[in-house]
């Protein structure tokens, strides 16, 4: 079960080691001044160019960035509620989607045309007009007992359109398990969909976790287009700010607000990866 | 084997095709209660396909199966009543990844037959160290030997108590040193008098636990005898030809 470790030569050992400091200090010094010359030099271009100072003073302006900064934060929290009721909807809608696809069986056979409309569909409509659509038409129509407000119907729009993306990755993980795992299901006298309840999903949803993470990333950004609907998150509060002082700051700071989301975001995301990565070739014995 | 009594499996003239390809051509089979049947014969000659038939994992085209003389073919019967008294066991295991082995074991139990958990785990630790595998209830598949898997396996299919069990080619997919300790499991169960149809390779076995071995070959049963009779003066050319080719491969 261990695997053999071979055990080196001690003098040949030290050898390497020896070269590999020298290897490790000819490539930190490549890479520092590689970075001086490709920031540097790109710093340098724009400062340099004709405009930077009118550039600085109306996107880098530090009184601005203080003024803005309260506005676009109150905007910004509209984003985070949005994120995290779409996150909270869309695996679910999308889990039904794709189990819906996956049934066989004739019997089925309308689930599973409901099920591939709505994919073509969803995914085949941009989202800034699947928003669009959907925030300004269904409060238009004047249906009793529906909601109107925009933020309800922006979350709606996130989550039809992931929701069919995300199914797609759901049924990738679903066909990647073998056959033969519902065969045996099957045979111990399991229904299809306990099977798929018991026995395949749980493998699916693991294997498909880092695909899922990457559209948890994409989706933090994608919450920016409801200001298209007039919602005042932080794009449209930074956009207010910019037309009552013709100054463009505020979109700097709504940028620094997503990013502080999205990096630490990412950043995780590679780390889970990784992890996950390391433990499956760990149990990958026998 | 009387002709008056009712046979526990009757397999009459099954016809089974995947496209164009004809795997079982009107094949015909009838196991006693109590009998060890082992299926020969070359790669592609439809054993595996005649063992997930037989236990409703691939419909049939033409012909009938029947159980203790009542048919389980067709709409009105149950599947998965019938499966859970026709237990089957896969060449490659197909144990479930994401659960330990005790959980494999109970889970048809648990969620099929409404066991509670507290009855399923005490039958399922009984069979598992019937097995030698008491240790072993709480690791993960991926953790445990082929052969450890397959044993689990076994001892899942007979959580349900099954009348029949079908056996696919359960040790083709182990490292010889393995084998052994399988063979060992389908041995004690064969000495309980458990009813099996097994599809194999290990001659040696078949002649050792078979009261009757049917050489297969183009979807029908070419040749059956006892397993002295069928190994020694098999009359069919083809069974001579197969195994002499096995004999030649050392499997003999």
């Amino acid at each position: 079960m261990s695997p053999d470790v071979p055990t080196r030569p001690p003098q040949r050992g030290r050898v390497r080691r020896a070269l590999g400091d020298i290897d490790g200090l000819r490539s930190a010094v490549i890479a520092t001044v590689s970075a001086v010359v490709v920031f540097g030099g790109g710093a340098f271009v724009v400062v340099r160019s004709p405009n930077w100072p009118r550039v600085r003073q109306q996107f880098f302006n530090g009184d601005d960035f203080v003024d803005a900064w309260p506005q676009v934060l109150d905007g910004f929290w509209l984003n985070l509620e949005l994120f995290a009721y779409a996150m909270l909807l869309i695996p679910i809608v999308a889990l039904a989607i794709a189990v819906m696809r996956s049934l066989r069986g004739p019997a089925f056979w309308p689930v599973r045309f409901i099920a591939v409309v709505y994919t073509d569909v969803f995914r085949g409509i941009p989202l800034i007009l699947l928003i669009l659509l959907l925030g300004f038409g269904v409060p238009a129509l004047d249906i009793s007992g529906l909601p109107r407000s925009s933020t309800f119907w922006g979350i709606i729009a996130l989550t039809l359109s992931y929701s069919a993306y995300t199914a797609e990755i759901y049924r990738s993980g679903i066909d990647a398990v073998p056959e033969s795992q519902t065969a045996s299901a099957r045979a111990l006298g399991l229904t299809q969909w306990q099977s798929l309840r018991f026995a395949i999903l749980p493998q699916a949803v693991r294997n498909v976790v880092p695909a899922l993470m990457n559209t948890v990333v994409s989706l933090q950004k994608d919450v920016a287009l409801i200001s298209v609907l007039g919602v005042r998150d932080a794009v449209r509060e930074a956009q207010i700010y910019t037309t009552r002082t013709f100054n463009y700051t505020s979109f700097v700071v709504a940028t620094l607000l997503f990013l502080a989301i999205s990096i630490p975001l990412t950043r995780f995301v590679d780390w889970f990866i990784a992890r996950d990565r390391a433990l499956r070739s760990q149990t990958m014995v026998g | 084997m009387n002709a008056g009594t009712t046979m526990k499996l009757e397999i009459d003239a099954v016809a089974k095709s995947y496209g164009d390809r004809a795997v079982l051509d009107g094949l015909t089979l009838k196991v006693a209660e109590h009998e060890v049947v082992c299926l020969i014969g070359p790669s592609g000659c439809g054993k595996s396909t005649l063992l997930r038939c037989v236990d409703l994992l691939d419909p049939i085209d033409a012909g009938d199966v029947r159980l203790d003389g009542r048919s389980i073919i067709g709409r009105e019967v149950d599947a998965d009543a019938v499966r859970r008294r026709i237990g089957i066991v896969f060449q490659s295991f197909n144990l479930f990844p994401h659960m330990t082995v005790l959980d494999n074991v109970t889970l048809g139990a648990r969620r099929a037959h409404g066991v509670d958990r507290a009855t399923a785990e005490a039958t399922g630790r009984d069979l598992l160290s019937r097995f030698g595998l008491s240790d072993k209830a709480n690791e993960y598949p991926n953790r445990i030997s082929g052969g450890q898997n397959q044993r689990a396996a076994i001892a899942r299919a007979l959580m349900s108590d099954p009348e029949v069990l079908l056996l696919d080619e359960v040790t083709s997919a182990l490292d010889p040193e393995l084998v052994g300790e399988v063979l060992g499991v389908i041995r004690e169960l064969a000495g309980r008098g458990l009813t099996m149809v097994l599809a194999t390779h290990e001659m040696g076995f078949a002649r050792e636990v078979a009261d009757r071995v049917c050489f297969l070959d183009r979807g029908r049963v070419l040749e059956e005898a006892p397993p002295a009779e069928l190994f020694t003066e098999p009359r069919q050319e083809r069974t001579q030809q197969f195994l002499r080719r096995v004999m030649e491969a050392g499997r003999l």
